[in-house]
């Protein structure tokens, strides 16, 4: 996004590299890429009336609404996401979480983007809600052709709203590959035990997944393990993980998703396992 | 593989042993209160809590009753703000009173009904009887104090013991909690845990004077999902062990579906079903129940279009008229507009306070 100046590496949007690039084209390019953020309480500008928090991208970007056509653009934008026109002059705290995740969806409509960064989208908001904003972002997606890079640490909503998933480990990327791949085929030991760890709403599958609890802490970040920086926590670890740094590789013959262990292998821990 | 396993096997002796050692004072104290061993361990009826608020009288708690028995886990489930942790510190005697009012009903523990008590003797059954694992577990401990001061004051406070066996019991605590190595960690104060290890040690704080139940209220939402693992099979394996009642408050259903033998799911201050865990996810017979089931994406399939429930939970101080569900509910007739449902009972020990369950139960 750009809101974080990268500190190296590349970033390819659209076919264009933006590290290092300059602050207007910067710009330019970033109409094509708008966030939804996880706190629809913090989020939104409190002092600012639905209308103005919608419209503002418009303030920003002049060529893409001229003055006049604001307004109804704005209002055009609260219908798609559910809401009422009228509701163009009331403040965010007139609306629930639900509401104002969808105030803050609008807006990252406003400019038609290509792609929205979905961080955490749902998981302030109550579980007979999360529903209708999971449905919302699903339904705008064929409306408006979108693609998410959808940032969740709930897992099951990963699998349900994801084509792709990426699995991440003290800022790494441990395992990536498409959905099936991931959920039904994981092939590195934290994928694994993170699945493991998810409960199922259904009581009768009690004590018959695989079950991995693992040990200890998460380390910091800021100081991560060598070589591979699961290996604290890593039920597989010998020593080839301290000395060497696994790389994102295809790792196991038969499957095209890349994983980052060295000791990669299928196991599905999301299914029943008879107990023997 | 669990720490916690590692724990228990290292020390048994240590911490099983010593922990049926109460005081005689307290001991005697709290058993004057008149418990009698043959009542059933935890009965909750008609519980009633309001919020005398600007906007109105708030019911955030409007009728609870339910049973806790030994070796018993009950789960609680509702959204937010549909009266959970209200219960809890009803239950507890740590309801901010004013706002919180207790507008009725009883909290019997073997018998004795809690709520009658004057509070010197609630607190007396709150440090040996009845134990609460908070969701965060920063604001429950004492910044200033390291971990070992406080664990050990319980033993020294209630159960008179030196300053030595003081520090050996928290000790073996934090080492049955499964915190590695404990005997140095006694030194720590609570900042130098991690969230997982923080939520660890008010466990042990909860589980030090060997309480008859545990309430956990959201004990591992903060965490982790590999860290909440292993903090609900900790719990779990705890509660097993001393055949404990426990009271497990979530909004996950997962979570519940993966410990809970029963449930009483909570909608706007009313429990609206209660029920063994299996007929609850097996064949739900409140409409919120079901929808709330259907609207919850799952890990082991990837599935289509999410039921979603539509508008919001109400304000508790303007009830829809009614059965307070009926804005949302699929089921609803004209009756449900103007009669309120009361829990009826369906059979099988289940209760639904719903006036069309019949068609729920088969739909
Ligand atoms: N101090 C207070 N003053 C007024 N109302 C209160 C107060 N504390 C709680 N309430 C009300 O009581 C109701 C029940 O709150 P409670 O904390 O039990 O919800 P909960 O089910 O635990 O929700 P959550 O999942 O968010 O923890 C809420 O609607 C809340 O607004
Ligand atoms: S009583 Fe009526 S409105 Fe209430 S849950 Fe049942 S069908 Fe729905
Ligand atoms: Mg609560």
């Amino acid at each position: 996004m750009g809101l974080l100046p990268a500190t190296s590496g590349s970033v390819n949007l659209l076919g264009q590299e933006l590290v290092g690039m300059r602050e207007r084209e910067l710009r330019r390019v970033r109409r094509n890429v708008q966030i939804i953020f996880q706190d629809p309480y913090a989020s939104l500008d409190p002092r600012m009336t639905v209308g103005g928090i919608v419209g503002e991208p418009f303030r920003i970007h002049p060529e893409v609404a001229p003055r006049g056509d604001r307004r109804a653009k704005v209002q055009e934008l609260l219908e798609v996401v559910g809401l009422s026109p009228e509701h163009y002059n009331r403040y965010p705290h007139q609306f629930s979480g639900g509401q104002r995740q969808r105030i803050g969806i609008a807006r990252a409509l406003a400019l038609r983007p290509q792609i929205i960064v979905c961080d955490e989208p749902v998981s302030a908001l109550d579980v007979s809600v999360q529903a209708q904003v999971i449905n919302l972002l699903e339904r705008l997606q064929d409306e408006f052709d979108l693609s998410y890079v959808f940032v969740a640490h709930d897992l099951s909503v990963v699998r349900h709203i994801s084509d792709r998933v990426a699995v991440m480990y003290l800022g790494k990327i441990a395992e990536i590959g498409d959905e099936i791949q991931i959920y039904e085929h994981p092939t590195h030991p934290y994928t694994q035990a993170l699945l493991s760890a998810v409960p199922v709403p259904d009581p009768t599958l009690r004590g018959q997944r695989e079950e991995i609890v693992l040990t200890g802490d998460v380390p910091s970040p800021a100081n991560p393990p060598s070589g591979c920086r699961f290996r604290t926590r890593c039920w597989k670890a010998e020593d080839l993980c301290a000395e060497e740094e696994p790389a994102l590789i295809q790792r196991v013959a038969g499957t095209s998703q890349l994983s980052a262990c060295h000791f990669a292998a299928e196991l599905d821990v999301i299914h029943a396992h008879p107990t023997p | 593989m669990s720490t916690v396993d590692e724990a228990k096997h290292g020390d048994d002796t240590v911490a099983f042993g010593s922990r049926r050692q109460r005081s005689r004072t307290e001991a005697s104290q709290s058993d004057d209160l008149g418990f009698d061993a043959s009542a059933p361990l935890l009965v909750v009826e008609d519980l009633r809590v309001e919020f005398h608020t600007r906007e109105g009288v708030a019911h955030a708690v409007n009728g609870a009753s339910f049973t806790v028995g030994h070796g018993e886990t009950l789960g609680i489930l509702g959204e937010s703000g549909s009266g959970k942790s209200v219960t809890a510190q009803a239950v507890m005697g740590i309801l901010d009173s004013p706002p919180a009012k207790v507008g009725g009903g009883k909290v019997l523990l073997r018998g004795v009904d809690l709520l009658a008590l004057p509070e010197e003797s609630r607190r007396l059954v709150r440090s040996n009887r009845v134990a609460m694992v908070f969701q965060d577990a920063l604001s429950a401990l004492n910044p200033v104090f390291t971990v070992g001061y406080q664990l050990g004051e319980l033993f020294r406070i209630h159960r008179g013991v030196t300053r030595q066996e003081a520090k050996t019991e928290a000790v073996s605590m934090l080492d049955l909690v499964g915190i590695p190595g404990a005997a140095q960690r006694v030194s720590d104060y609570p900042h130098q845990f991690s969230g997982g290890m923080r939520q660890r040690v008010m466990i042990a704080m909860a589980l030090a004077l060997d309480p008859d139940v545990l309430i956990a209220d959201e004990p591992t939402t903060a965490l982790d999902v590999t860290v909440q693992a292993q903090i609900m099979k900790l719990l779990a394996d705890v509660q097993a062990e001393r055949n404990m009642g426990m009271i497990l408050i979530t909004h996950d259903m997962g979570v519940v579906a993966d410990v809970a033998d029963k449930i009483c799911v909570m909608y706007a201050g009313r429990i609206v079903e209660r029920a063994d865990v299996h007929s609850v996810y097996g064949n739900p017979a409140h409409p919120y129940t079901k929808a709330l089931l259907e609207s919850i994406p799952r890990i082991d399939h990837k599935g289509q279009q999410l039921a979603s429930i539509e508008g919001l939970p109400p304000n508790l101080t303007k009830l829809p008229e009614g059965c307070s569900f009926h804005p949302r509910c699929r089921f609803r007739r004209d009756r449900c507009t103007t009669d309120d449902p009361p829990l009826y009972d369906i059979g099988g020990s289940r209760q639904s306070a719903c006036h069309y369950y019949e068609e729920v139960l088969a739909t």
